[in-house]
């Protein structure tokens, strides 16, 4: 007999380390209602992270976890599929470490689409170093590193997931966490790399974001097929478009012939092979 | 005069072949019955380029650097000056050049060594599609008294892929090579030919089997061994050909290679195949290692076992990408910040890359750790004709949980606990009721992070003591000949303390040799039993700053009146440089 999960079965029994009213905490209710919809088992889940308020995600989660360092938690997580396609991956962090310190391997998880989930919980603002201008900042935001603005044009996550070849590319928001937890849904079905990145006010050090909850819009009601269709759409918005802007169907990361490591066979006889080639 | 081993260099422009012909000579020498190993020297070009091979033939297993080469087959004279440095000279060296290359430049001709020159170019004209490096190799080879059967079967196998007219011309060519030498009375042939002191073709005789095997080759040998199947790695010089030769031999063996973004991917990417239940490795050189550093912290704090090969290069920086050095040891053992216990080990000789390669694996499974293994250009690029390596085996297995193992609940399941041999029980995911999440937080015995005290000092510890605790073996280090002068090395230049204290136990000193094989943990207690009666220690390794002897120094393991004899590369280590400075201190 299989016991039917509920959402807060996967919710693990550690507090979370987030501030009263930070955006994250619906982000992790959205997260395990859709786990529970899907009726992933908590032991298949692989959950990565790299560093800040919003990594700490996969230990509030009851699964396997793995909490990295700054930036690379794509880079676990591709290990990791790699050899364990069996696994769900989830990949979460905020936007210093999506889009700052973990650029590179953004882009390169986009271009390799492996099949996995990556959130990126974004609330503009580095939270964990108490408030220094993130890639996603508005320039004219100040703050003690930068007392004049940053001045630099803000990082625009969706047109440059799609510019490397995201599959499933979506926006939601934390204060609507129903339709954030379908958006989630579809992007666990989603068979490739699926980017999905999250409006995620931070009270603390962003307090004037809670109006956000009146900016957002609905505006991508059916995703397109059409990259082209998809970067106008994505261009023309103001960054506060809510929905699945871009899904597509191509061909899913694998090792060629997949890494399928079986442990139970024993290798010798290959490994011999292997050896021979020496042989003079 | 009879000798046992003699060297071999070829120098040439891009294109002129100087490596084709040092591969084919290796090979004919190696189905002659001898024994030999390669090293290749190039430029920094891309290709074309200069390019150089060193070899040397023995008839026992030999994989030391010899003082000076016999001979220098100069198929032209473009950029030798970059090259005569590593290929030192003396009266007793001949000079096989092409007359039609021009003048012998000075810095040849104020050598001591012998010339004979002859019109290659004319020689090889002579036949279709002749090449003369190839009548370059017959002159060298009719010097050796090699069988045309040795000759065929190599030109064969290293020219096969190139089509049956090339395999047939350079036959012609080299025979007309071995004619000329043998009309040619210029050439004091009697002066010039090696007498051996045994018969070469003695290993044929008695031979299983002889390897021909590169160091990288045998480093992705033995990580295979270990059970080595996932490796994420950046291409960098010197270390790719271990990736080249592991890719398609992993999906063999239903593993894979995947070619990351940068340094910084490719060790975390391994750090979750290895949390995946995967033993994996990555292969890097200097530039890559101080990326990987990083993660190599993560992966000592969460207890993922993973192995990064290190071939190492001139440094610092970018610094010399196709020449070696061992200067990547300070590195290796002190790269990571806060207290950051892990395995550090160096294969000794190119033999010895497929043992220690395996050995660190299986040590990183075993000790839920990292382990990097310390090699270097001079082992990696070069080619040896080696026995076919002694092995000793381990345990490879991770001591990991399954469903069958752990029937607890999971409130019980402790990633971190602290047990006797500090080896935590490692769940894999999949595994129902013992999930957890790995931290390069610190932690407390379940994996919630924690900052308080009492746990960073709990698991710190634990981490150290499950390295020292454990029985490494005499595996630690090779230990040879007996004396109370001691030298002490590691890694490439082991090969050469050895022959240097074989030259110097025949001039009647007594001396013994301690090539350290396991660099971190260092099991300090042997190392003391090993220098127990030394009254002279000299400390051996090819970089600037002393990084053995001051690491050893550190560790309270040398008396105080130790010697240093540290050089930087790329010269490769010569015996005799150590032979006299041996007899300095003396």
């Amino acid at each position: 007999m299989t016991i039917e999960l509920k959402p807060k079965d996967y919710k693990s029994d550690i507090k979370p380390v987030w501030c009263p009213g930070c955006g994250h905490f619906s982000i992790l209710s959205a997260l395990t209602k859709a786990l529970a919809y899907l009726k992933i088992p908590k032991h298949q889940i692989g959950f990565v992270s790299g560093i800040g308020c919003s990594s700490r995600i996969p230990a509030y989660v009851d699964s396997y976890g793995f909490h990295g360092v700054h930036g690379r938690g794509l880079a676990v997580a591709a290990g990791l599929k790699a050899v364990r396609p069996d696994l769900h991956v989830i990949v979460a962090g905020g936007d210093g470490d999506g889009f700052s310190i973990g650029g590179n391997h953004f882009i390169h998880a986009c271009r390799r689409n492996m099949d996995m989930l990556y959130i990126v919980m974004d609330n503009q603002v580095y939270g964990m170093t108490k408030g220094q201008a993130s890639p996603t900042t508005a320039p004219d935001w100040v703050n003690k590193l930068t007392p004049h603005g940053s001045g630099v044009r803000p990082f625009e996550p969706l047109a440059i997931a799609l510019a490397s070849g995201s599959s499933f590319i979506a926006r939601g928001f934390s204060g609507d966490p129903s339709a954030m937890s379908k958006i989630l849904v579809e992007a666990l079905q989603h068979p490739g790399f699926s980017f999905v990145q999250v409006l995620s006010p931070c009270k603390t050090f962003r307090p004037e974001q809670v109006e956000w909850k009146k900016q957002v819009h609905n505006t991508f009601i059916e995703p397109t097929n059409d990259s082209v269709l998809a970067a106008q759409r994505i261009h023309s918005d103001d960054g506060m478009g809510l929905g699945i802007v871009f899904q597509c169907k191509i061909p899913v990361w694998s090792q060629h012939s997949s890494i399928q490591v079986d442990t139970q066979n024993s290798f010798e006889a290959k490994i011999e092979t292997i050896t021979s080639e020496f042989e003079l | 005069m009879s000798i046992s081993s003699f060297s071999v260099a070829v120098t040439g422009a891009g294109g002129s072949g100087a490596v084709t012909t040092g591969l084919i000579l290796l090979e004919t020498m190696a189905q002659q019955g001898f024994y030999g190993f390669m090293i290749r020297s190039s430029g920094p070009q891309i290709r074309g380029g200069e390019s150089a091979v060193m070899m040397r033939f023995d008839t026992n297993e030999m994989l030391s650097t010899n003082n000076q080469f016999d001979y220098l087959l100069a198929l032209d004279w473009f950029n030798i000056e970059r090259f005569i440095d590593e290929i030192p000279l003396g009266a007793n060296s001949l000079i096989i050049y092409d007359l039609s290359a021009g003048e012998v430049p000075e810095i040849l001709s104020q050598s001591k060594a012998q010339f004979v020159g002859f019109d290659l170019k004319k020689l090889a004209k002579s036949i279709e599609g002749g090449r003369s490096n190839m009548v370059g190799l017959g002159l060298l080879v009719n010097t050796f008294s090699l069988s045309n059967k040795s000759i065929n079967k190599a030109v064969n196998k290293i020219l096969r892929h190139k089509g049956e007219k090339i395999v047939t011309s350079s036959i012609a060519c080299i025979k007309t090579g071995m004619e000329e030498q043998s009309k040619n009375n210029t050439w004091s042939v009697h002066n010039m030919t090696p007498i051996f002191e045994k018969d070469p073709g003695d290993a044929l005789k008695t031979e299983s089997t002889r390897w021909s095997i590169t160091g990288n080759e045998a480093c992705g040998l033995g990580a295979l061994k270990a059970g080595v199947r996932f490796v994420a790695a950046y291409p960098i010089t010197p270390a790719t050909e271990i990736l080249e030769w592991l890719a398609p031999r992993l999906e063999n063996l239903g593993g894979g290679l995947l070619q990351a973004e940068d340094e910084l991917a490719s060790i975390n990417m391994i750090i979750g195949a290895s949390f995946g239940g995967v033993p994996s490795l990555t292969a890097t050189s200097g530039p890559g290692l101080s990326l990987m550093m990083e993660g190599i912290g993560l992966a000592i704090a969460s207890e993922i076992p993973i192995v990064v090969v290190n071939v190492t290069r001139g440094g610092p920086s970018t610094g010399i990408p196709t020449k070696s050095e061992q200067s990547d040891l300070n590195i290796s053992l002190y790269g990571c910040h806060g207290d950051a216990p892990h395995l550090v080990l160096a294969p000794l000789n190119i033999s010895d890359a497929v043992f220690t390669t395996y050995w660190a694996s299986c040590l990183a499974e075993q000790l839920q750790t990292v382990a990097i293994v310390l090699s270097d250009q001079f082992i990696g690029q070069s080619r040896a004709i080696i026995n076919k390596p002694s092995f000793h085996e381990v345990n490879c297995q991770r001591t990991t949980l399954s469903k069958e193992t752990f029937s607890n609940e999971q409130e019980d399941y402790q990633r971190y606990e602290i047990l006797d041999n500090g080896v935590s029980p490692m769940s894999i995911p999949g595994t129902k009721g013992c999930m957890y999440t790995a931290d390069g937080l610190e932690h407390n015995s379940k994996g919630t992070p924690s900052s308080m005290s009492v746990d960073h000092i709990a698991q710190l510890e634990k981490r150290q003591n499950k390295l020292i605790q454990f029985d490494y073996g005499a595996q630690w280090a090779e230990i040879s000949g007996h004396g109370d002068v001691v030298l002490i090395t590691w890694g490439s230049s082991s090969a050469m303390v050895n022959e240097a204290a074989q030259q110097l136990q025949k001039q009647a000193y007594a001396i013994k040799t301690v090539a350290i094989r396991l660099l971190m943990p260092l099991p300090i207690e042997l190392l003391s039993e090993a220098l127990k009666d030394a009254k002279k220690v000299i400390v051996i390794e090819q970089n600037q700053g002393r990084q053995l002897f001051h690491y050893l120094h550190a560790q309270n393991s040398l008396p105080l009146n130790a010697h240093a004899f540290a050089r930087s590369g790329p010269l490769p280590l010569r015996p005799h440089e150590i032979v006299k400075f041996v007899q300095e201190v003396l």
